[in-house]
C-alpha cells in the first residue's frame, strides 16, 4: 500500500491527455517504479454499436501488476471498454472502434497482432459464470489449451496450480471429473477465473465478476482479486463503488461514454476532482 | 330459460368432449394399423425370416435377409452423404448465415423438406441412374441423403442457435480460434440435440419407398456391391404385397411390422438421447 500512497501526489488527469502523460513525475524519475508503468493503455478509444457511440475518446493507462477498477452507472460503456482491450468488441455484428489500444507499447489493432494470440495474453472473466457444460472441471481449467489443440506440460500440475490460485482447489480436488456446471454459482465463477489463469495471461479483464454472486461468494472472489493483483495486471468493471474501493489501486469513472476522472482509488473516493464523480460516489445518481 | 352461467357450462362440456372425441378419432388409424400389423405380421417372424434369402418364385419359405441388409446399407450410405453436408450446412447457417445468402439457403431447405419423395427419386434417376446406365445402391443412398438433408440441416441450425453466446465468447476470450470454438464448444454442446434430429431423419429415410423404386430398384439377392441394384425393406414390402402369392403376403406383413418397430426404436432412442444427464424429465 505504500506504493499507493506514493502515487497519491499524482497530478489530476486531463481527459484528452495521451496515456504517456498520465504517468506521474515521481514514477518516471524512479527506476524502481518502472514496473508500475502502463502495461496497457488506450489512446482516444471510441466505440460504436451501429450508429450509437458508446465510448468517446477514452485515454487511460492500465498499470502493471495493479488493479484498475472502472466504475459508472449502467450503460456508461465500461463493459465495451474492456471488450475493446481483448478485441472481443469486434466480434459483435455492427460493432466497431477507433483509436489505439496498446499492450506493452504495441498497438493491438494492427495486422501484426493476431486477436487469437492477443486473447491468450489478455484473459477475461465474464459477468455470468460460463463454464463449458460439456467439459469436466479439470477440462474446463485446461480448455484454453485443449480446445486450441495444444497440450500444456504437466497438465495435472497446471490444473492444481490454477485452481489453487483461484482459491477453488480444496473444494473441488476430489470431484475434478464432474461437470463444470455441477458447481455452485460462486464456484463456477472461480472456475472461470482458474480457466483464464491457466493460460498465464499478462492481463486479466473482469466484467462485473461478482454481479451474479451472493455476498459470501462475492467476498471470496474479491479477496481473490486482491491477491491476484500482486501478480497480474487486472482491470475490473464494477457498478459497486464499495467493491472498487475494496479491491482496486486505481479507479476510473465513466459516465455516458466519457472518461470523467481517473486517479488512485484513495484519491478518487476522498477527493474527487469532478462534480459528476462526487455526485456519483455520494449516491446522488446512478 | 338457461341463465348465462349454465349456458357457459354446457358450452364448456360440449367443447371438451368434442376435443376428446377428435383425439380418439385421430388415434383410430394409428391404433388399428399397429393392431392389424401385429396380428398379421407377428406370425411371420421366424429365424428364417430374418436370416434367409428369398426362395425362388413358387417355393414357400425363405426370408428377407437381403432386404434387412440392403436397408441398412442404403440408410448407411444416406447418412454418409447426408449427415456431413447437413450438419456443416447447419453450422454455416447458425454461425455465419445472418445474411442474404443464409436466408436463401434457409428458404431452399424449407422448400426441399416439402418436396414429394417420388420427385427426389425421379431426380436421382435422371442424374445418377441414367448417367451410370444402371440402378445402384449408390443412387439409392444419394436419394435418401437428399431426403435427409433439409431435416438435418435445419435441426442442426436450430440447436446451435440455442447454444448461448456466452459460451462462444468464453471460448474466443481464451484465445481459441473461431473454428475450434465452433467444433469444440458449440457443436459439442448441441450434439445430443443434433443426434436426435439425425435419428428422426434416419427413421424417415428408412421407411421411404418412392425414392428407392427408381434408384436402388430392389434385388432378391444378398448384394454388397454398391454399383448394383439392392433390396430394401420398403421396396420388398411393396413388391410382395402386390404379388399373387399368399406366402409373400404373409412375409410383407411381417416386414412391415419389422419396419414399424425399427422406426419406433429409432424414435425412442432419439428421445432418450435428448435427455441430458441430471435433467431427467
Amino acid at each position: 500500500m505504500n506504493a499507493l500512497s506514493s502515487t497519491l501526489a499524482m497530478p489530476r488527469l486531463d481527459l484528452h491527455d495521451s496515456a504517456s502523460l498520465l504517468v506521474s513525475d515521481q514514477e518516471a524519475q524512479s527506476p524502481a517504479r518502472a514496473s508500475q508503468s502502463a502495461k496497457m493503455a488506450t489512446e482516444n478509444l471510441s466505440a460504436w454499436f451501429g450508429k450509437n457511440k458508446i465510448l468517446k475518446e477514452i485515454s487511460l493507462p492500465i498499470r502493471e501488476k495493479r488493479v484498475t477498477a472502472l466504475i459508472g452507472p449502467s450503460g456508461c460503456g465500461k463493459s465495451t471498454y474492456i471488450r475493446c482491450l481483448n478485441r472481443l468488441h469486434e466480434v459483435i455484428p455492427g460493432a466497431r472502434m477507433e483509436g489505439r489500444v496498446l499492450l506493452d507499447g504495441q498497438d493491438v489493432y494492427t495486422r501484426a497482432m493476431d486477436p487469437v494470440a492477443l486473447r491468450r495474453r489478455v484473459g477475461m472473466v465474464f459477468q455470468r459464470p460460463n463454464p463449458f457444460p460439456t467439459l469436466s472441471i479439470r477440462d474446463n481449467v485446461l480448455a484454453g489449451w485443449k480446445l486450441a489443440g495444444m497440450r500444456p506440460e504437466r497438465p495435472d500440475d497446471l490444473v492444481e496450480r490454477s485452481l489453487r490460485q483461484a482459491a477453488l482447489w480444496d473444494e473441488v480436488k476430489d470431484v475434478l471429473n464432474r461437470s463444470g456446471t455441477s458447481l455452485s454459482g460462486g464456484q463456477q465463477q472461480r472456475l472461470c477465473i482458474a480457466r483464464a489463469l491457466a493460460l498465464e495471461p499478462e492481463v486479466l479483464l473482469m466484467d462485473e465478476p461478482c454481479s451474479a454472486l451472493d455476498p459470501i461468494a462475492t467476498a471470496k472472489v474479491e479477496e481473490l482479486i486482491h491477491q491476484l493483483g500482486e501478480k497480474y495486471t487486472i482491470v475490473i468493471v464494477t457498478h459497486s463503488m464499495q467493491q472498487a474501493a475494496r479491491v482496486s489501486h486505481y479507479t476510473a469513472f465513466l459516465y455516458l461514454g466519457d472518461l470523467v476522472e481517473c486517479n488512485t482509488t484513495d484519491a478518487l473516493f476522498t477527493r474527487p476532482a469532478d462534480r459528476r464523480t462526487e455526485d456519483y460516489i455520494t449516491g446522488r445518481f446512478g | 330459460m338457461l341463465d348465462h352461467f349454465q349456458r357457459r357450462k354446457i358450452t364448456d362440456i360440449v367443447a371438451r368432449w368434442a376435443c376428446l372425441g377428435m383425439v380418439f378419432l385421430a388415434l383410430v388409424p394409428l391404433a388399428s394399423v399397429l393392431y392389424d400389423l401385429t396380428l398379421k405380421g407377428l406370425g411371420g417372424f421366424s429365424w428364417a425370416f430374418f436370416t434367409q434369402l428369398p426362395k425362388p418364385v413358387g417355393e414357400t419359405g425363405g426370408g428377407m435377409a437381403n432386404a434387412f441388409m440392403g436397408s441398412a446399407i442404403l440408410v448407411g450410405l444416406g447418412c454418409a452423404f447426408g449427415i456431413p453436408v447437413g450438419v456443416l450446412g447447419g453450422v454455416y447457417l447458425a454461425e455465419f448465415g445472418n445474411n442474404r445468402f443464409g436466408k436463401i439457403v434457409r428458404f431452399a431447405a424449407d422448400v426441399m423438406s416439402g418436396v414429394p419423395s417420388i420427385t427426389v427419386g425421379i431426380f436421382v434417376y435422371t442424374m445418377v441412374v441414367l448417367t451410370m446406365h444402371r440402378f445402384s445402391a449408390l443412387a439409392g443412398g444419394i436419394a435418401l441423403a437428399i431426403l435427409m438433408l433439409p431435416t438435418v440441416m435445419r435441426t442442426t441450425e436450430e440447436l446451435l442457435r440455442l447454444v448461448p453466446d456466452s459460451l462462444r465468447e468464453a471460448g474466443l476470450a481464451l484465445g481459441i480460434p473461431k473454428w475450434r470454438v465452433i467444433l469444440g464448444v458449440v457443436l459439442r454442446t448441441g450434439a445430443p440435440g443434433i443426434a436426435t434430429g439425425i435419428m428422426l431423419a434416419v427413421a424417415r429415410a428408412a421407411g421411404e419407398t418412392a425414392p428407392l423404386l427408381f434408384t436402388a430398384f430392389g434385388s432378391r439377392f444378398l448384394s454388397l456391391k454398391l454399383d448394383q441394384p439392392m433390396g430394401s425393406l420398403p421396396v420388398q414390402i411393396y413388391t410382395y404385397a402386390v404379388s399373387p402369392y399368399e406366402d409373400w403376403h404373409q412375409q410383407a406383413w411381417a416386414a412391415a411390422l419389422a419396419l414399424v418397430l425399427l422406426v419406433l426404436v429409432l424414435n425412442v432412442l432419439a428421445r432418450v438421447m435428448t435427455r441430458q444427464p441430471g435433467q431427467g424429465r
